[in-house]
């Protein structure tokens, strides 16, 4: 046969050697198939890894309790007791060097997240004690007045 | 043929028949696995009580903080949706900025129609669904990855290589739960990790720490022990979009019909 009809086919073979000579540096050397087969275990081991040692920044209320215990034992006996102090006062990262102050959310809207009255049935939001913000003083931060501490504690 | 020859070879073909099938099964290797115990002891899966949820959506903001999701972008990996009921037998369904800021309105959020005013005395059930990725054991959205970015880990949850992936898309269109989206940042694809980073190191979610009711849980559905797990071995739980056959692992109590 004419060398004019092989010439094509050499080609192709070329391209597809440079395709696997490119493949073969390319593709990371852990990539391959895991426990559960090729359908869903196909993919680079290191990735685990990545999502293993991302930074976890809610740290729990333990972290809080030994430097600000007096605001700790005071929550401890409230009916707030069950809010996490990250909650409101964002989450610890590494405080107290980064970030050195938290940012604490004091507006009427992160009280109101669970004190706006939605009486629904078959909810637990029907059960918790409730205000209209627009009759009960209006424009005002609820810390003016309660304590989140200890909401019970009185009116300051 | 004489009677004992007939019974004879009858015995033999039977016995040929059967055993080929029994020796099969044996070296089936699923089987096989499960009959040795399994070597992976952790599969995580989430338990949602929707009659604890109020609605305060500390889990979205929570995880938003945690997992480096634009706080202001209106996408989120959990999100809270609450349903009203009505008498007349309507549903009225919302998740304004998938419940980042809570329910402080009791307007049902119609985007850009506005808003609807729903009358207290007109309410027949109001209750608040939290959403999340359900780390199907059958995940559609890994099956149709054509790079190997998303893949499931022995532990059951469903990860995406950041690196790896190329931003196609299809993962998110697979989803039949539409927990799937694109990371502003890094535009590649998104999901729930569960805390990967955290329950690995034997904390529970951010959603679940943050969580002031008790409405999340996450537990391991291979240790007999677990909280969860006997909460889901012997309470009436359901789960979402079951005919899809992707085996999701968040299980719901209290589940409504009018929750897809």
């Amino acid at each position: 046969m004419k060398s004019h009809v092989y010439r094509p086919l050499w080609v192709v073979l070329g391209l597809v050697c440079i395709i696997l000579v490119v493949r073969y540096f390319y593709v990371p050397k852990d990539f391959g198939i895991g426990r559960r087969g090729y359908m869903y275990g196909w993919h680079r081991k290191a990735d685990v890894e990545f999502w293993k040692n991302y930074k976890v920044k809610y740290k729990g209320s333990a972290y809080c309790k030994d430097c600000h215990s007096e605001n700790y034992n005071k929550l401890m006996q409230s009916p707030h007791v069950i809010i996490p102090c990250e909650d409101c006062h964002s989450p610890a990262i590494d405080h107290p060097v980064d970030p050195q102050k938290l940012q604490i959310q004091k507006g009427r809207g992160l009280c109101l997240r669970c004190h706006y009255p939605l009486p629904y049935p078959t909810s637990g939001r029907a059960n918790i004690p409730s205000i209209d913000p627009d009759t009960h003083n209006p424009g005002t931060e609820c810390v003016m007045c309660h304590n989140p501490h200890n909401p019970l504690e009185g009116l300051k | 043929m004489n009677r004992r020859d007939f019974l004879k070879n009858t015995a033999r073909v039977i016995g040929g028949i059967t055993l080929p099938l029994t020796a099969f099964k044996i070296i089936n290797p699923r089987e096989l696995l499960a009959s040795t115990g399994d070597k992976t002891k952790v599969r995580w899966v989430f338990l949602v009580d929707t009659y604890k949820c109020v609605g305060c959506g500390m889990c979205v903001r929570a995880c938003k903080l945690e997992n480096g999701i634009p706080y202001d972008a209106k996408v989120t990996r959990t999100w809270v949706e609450r349903y009203v009921i009505t008498k007349d037998g309507k549903t009225h369904a919302d998740s304004p900025m998938g419940a980042r800021d809570g329910f402080t309105t009791s307007k049902i959020d119609l985007g850009i129609d506005g808003y609807e005013d729903i009358k207290n005395a007109d309410i027949d059930k109001g209750f608040f669904v939290p959403k999340l990725c359900n780390q199907c054991e059958n995940p559609p959205c890994v099956q149709v990855c054509p790079v190997g970015a998303t893949y499931q880990v022995p532990d059951g949850v469903v990860l995406v290589d950041r690196t790896w992936c190329i931003g196609c898309g299809y993962c998110i269109m697979a989803c039949p739960y539409g927990v799937r989206f694109f990371h502003p940042v890094y535009h590649t694809a998104e999901k729930c990790t569960f805390c990967y980073h955290r329950i690995t190191k034997g904390m529970k979610t951010a959603c679940v720490d943050t969580c002031p009711f008790g409405a999340r849980q996450i537990g391991n559905i291979k240790d007999p022990n677990d909280p969860v797990t006997k909460i889901i071995m012997t309470e009436r739980i359901g789960i979402l979009k079951e005919e899809y056959g992707t085996k999701p692992q968040v299980y719901y109590l209290g589940l409504d019909r009018e929750v897809k």
